[in-house]
């Protein structure tokens, strides 16, 4: 029972590191500052893109109008961004367990709500982007956490139109996925409503394993197309970039650094938009993403050999997305698939046996983003998730373990519009409920616990230069 | 702490029902094929898009304007370099919707293209409503572009002698290159320095990129500019070898004076002061 607390208590941990470490989102003053453009030209909101920013991301960060090259800018011109948010959050989780009296364990356990609130800022992201030559660009972010430990959100160099060719374009290094809906676009920042719950989804019983083998989660980590992986892209657009595709190879690290694990992943998306009349374009797509992780090592001493995984098994992702545009009103939807081996989801090497009765964890998730841009200034913004186990790892688990209901609304004001920097003003709420999830009381027969309920409340002042 | 997540979400969704409630609009169109553009949308897409450069009242006198070369367009007086119509008329409504979408090479201008064409008909019907000549006047019937004769030797010889003649290459060169003797000396209508355009660059043209494009220009001349309309010095043929002779110019001042694109020219915002004036200059 003291091994199934510890356990809780560490994947808690681990789940609030993860909550707590924002990604960082994409807007570049720094291009608006070289072009002269708005914000708003690029940006239906910072940093979700329209459709013109799509574009000029697609074309590797250029207008096309032969002054992209940095030869046309002043030398003194530095492609830098600064971005960071000074915030108010309120977090609240509900059946935390918690000592009958304080300091006194042996007395018992009981379940309590925990409510935090206080001001905060959030990490940095000091971001380089713009072009070397011609068709050639640049990204590097180092983003920091608000302690200051910095880490490369993304570093690669692209190259565009090769061969003369639109269709033909590469990316080399670290970078986000290409999916319809960006998760580093979104316009929600609070711990519970910041990312995108079916992004990063793994089952409970996966999710207790990596708590409970650090250091196997360190070698052959966990998968989330939220997350920017490392590789090479091979991309291409149409002229207004109405269609699009991406195809990448990658490193099966998770985009960290330091993990050579000699395993590959494969990445692919398309999408295409229409016009339809006043509305706007509308836009459908759909990703696949299919990888392998290690399960086992090659130990020196009992230690594992970084780089010698073993063992490996597969997972994939894969799902549907559309940006659809009403007028003023926009929707982004996304439904995604997930299925991983048996031996990942139970966190079984592979040298070894299954144990009795485990199954292959499959699941399903979806959210609808709604938003509503009432001018380029104000923008009030809802999000739908939910997801759901379809199997879970044992027929003997509830079949709800681990299934997720997430809900937030807010919205973003611009006081000012410029081509120098901005500035929004970001409140949110967020609720997050994740079945059976919390911690079971120590003296509880049950392995499971009731459900987590959390929620955000978040207030803050959002600028990038 | 006690959760309501259904009321929380039903009152997330009425926030975004009240706030799409109410939205006014009034009718004043632009007609461009099928397509209707219209102000008040218009405003909407200047606003996000435009304003930056071009200013709150279509002046060309943005925030970013003084950082711009070349300067944006001053839609308050209505002088376009990209019409189908004689030096002087205004543009059509089609005029201005392929300049939106073409953008300006050379400039800080890009293409709209990843807008709709819908987008981009209401924003021409909101760049007119900033000069009261849309109002008063009617743009001239488009200058008519006959059917392109053959690109034969004799019709380049042809196309050689009227550049010679009609003094073309005091501002673009005898290569070409915009070097002419008075290149130097070119301001534009609101008086900053202009430079003539670069065969050598092999860039697009402001106007279009096709032969029928080159055509209008000449006829139709760059209005703003020192670029003149050249409708009352040529016929259609003698126009057709000019555009003929100005294309083997752009081949050949290619082909003797390679140059990287993008580096081919320096950046006006890099030159020091005390530099010549076209280094600063537009081009047209």
């Amino acid at each position: 029972m003291l091994l199934r607390s510890r356990v809780i208590v560490v994947m808690l941990v681990v789940l609030a590191t993860l909550l707590s470490v924002r990604q960082p989102a994409h807007a570049i003053p720094a291009f608006a500052r070289k072009y002269g453009l708005p914000c708003s030209a690029c940006h239906e909101a910072w940093p979700k893109l329209n459709d013109f920013g799509i574009a000029f991301r697609d074309r590797g960060y250029q207008l096309g109008n032969e002054k992209d090259a940095p030869i046309w800018q002043n030398p003194g011109y530095w492609p830098v961004t600064i971005r960071t948010t000074p915030q108010w959050h309120r977090e609240s989780s509900s059946n935390q367990v918690i000592d009958t009296v304080p300091g006194n364990p042996a007395l018992g356990q009981t379940f309590h709500n925990v409510t935090t609130d206080g001001f905060d800022f959030s990490g940095l992201d000091l971001w380089a982007a713009g072009t070397l030559y011609k068709n050639i660009s640049f990204s590097v972010l180092p983003s920091s956490d608000s302690s200051g430990s910095f880490h490369f959100e993304n570093v690669f160099v692209r190259f565009d139109n090769l061969l003369g060719n639109r269709w033909v374009n590469v990316k080399f290094g670290k970078f986000e996925l290409d999916n319809l809906v960006s998760e580093k676009r979104m316009l929600f920042l609070s711990q519970n409503g910041g990312f995108y719950h079916i992004y990063h989804y793994l089952p409970f019983r996966e999710t207790q394993f990596q708590a409970l083998n650090p250091a196997i989660a360190q070698f052959s980590p966990v998968f989330g197309i939220g997350d920017n992986q490392v590789g090479l892209e091979l991309s291409g657009h149409s002229e207004n970039s109405y269609t699009r595709y991406s195809l990448a190879v990658l490193s099966s690290s998770g985009g960290n650094p330091g993990v050579p694990n000699r395993i590959y992943d494969g990445w692919a998306s398309f999408n295409q938009g229409f016009q339809v009349g006043k509305l706007g374009v509308q836009r459908v797509g759909a990703f696949a993403y299919f990888g392998q992780r290690a399960t086992f090592f090659n130990t020196s001493l009992g230690t594992p050999v970084l780089g010698e995984g073993l063992g490996n098994k597969s997972f994939y992702r894969a799902g549907l997305t559309s940006l659809i545009y009403v007028k003023k009103l926009d929707f982004s939807t996304v439904f995604i698939h997930g299925w991983d081996n048996a031996f990942l989801g139970t966190g079984t090497a592979a040298n070894t046996a299954l144990p009795v009765g485990a199954r292959a964890p499959t699941w399903n998730g979806a959210f609808l983003e709604t938003h509503f841009t009432y001018s380029p200034q104000l923008i009030f913004v809802q999000r739908n998730e939910i997801v759901r186990m379809s199997r879970q790892v044992f027929s003997t688990d509830p079949r709800d373990l681990g299934d997720v209901d997430a809900y937030s609304f807010g919205l973003r004001y611009y006081p000012f519009m410029s081509s120098r920097a901005g500035l929004a003003v970001h409140t949110e709420y967020s609720l997050l409920r994740s079945y059976k999830s919390a911690s079971p009381l120590p003296t509880s027969t049950s392995p499971f616990g009731p459900d987590l309920r959390t929620s955000s409340v978040f207030i803050g002042l959002d600028f990038a230069f | 702490m006690k959760h309501r997540p259904m009321a929380a979400q039903l009152v997330g969704i009425a926030i975004l029902l009240l706030a799409a409630v109410g939205q006014s609009s009034f009718a004043q169109e632009t007609h461009i094929d099928a397509l209707t553009g219209e102000v008040h949308r218009g405003k909407q897409l200047y606003r996000r898009y435009c304003v930056g450069c071009h200013g709150p009242t279509g002046d060309g006198r943005g925030e970013n304007a003084p950082w711009i070369d070349p300067k944006p367009r001053d839609f308050v007086t209505a002088t376009f370099k990209c019409r189908s119509t004689p030096s002087g008329e205004l543009p059509t409504d089609e005029d201005l919707f392929k300049s939106v979408t073409r953008g300006f090479v050379n400039s800080n201008m890009p293409s709209w293209l990843p807008l709709t064409e819908q987008q981009r008909a209401d924003l021409v019907a909101f760049v007119k409503t900033f000069s009261s000549r849309f109002h008063d006047e009617k743009p001239a019937a488009p200058v008519q572009i006959p059917v392109e004769p053959t690109a034969d030797h004799a019709s380049i010889q042809r196309g050689t002698e009227l550049y010679q003649k009609m003094n073309c290459w005091s501002c673009h060169g005898k290569g070409g290159r915009g070097d002419g003797p008075s290149a130097q000396t070119l301001v534009d209508n609101k008086g900053y320095p202009i430079a003539p355009y670069d065969f050598a660059a092999w860039t697009r043209f402001k106007c279009g990129e096709s032969n029928q494009d080159l055509y209008r220009i000449l006829m139709t001349g760059l209005d703003g500019t020192p670029m003149p309309s050249l409708a009352s010095s040529l016929k259609p043929d003698q126009a057709w070898d000019l555009v003929h002779y100005l294309r083997a110019l752009q081949t050949n001042a290619k082909h003797k004076q390679p140059a990287a694109q993008g580096e081919h020219e320096r950046s006006s915002e890099s030159k020091s002061v005390g530099e010549k004036p076209e280094a600063r200059a537009n081009r047209f």
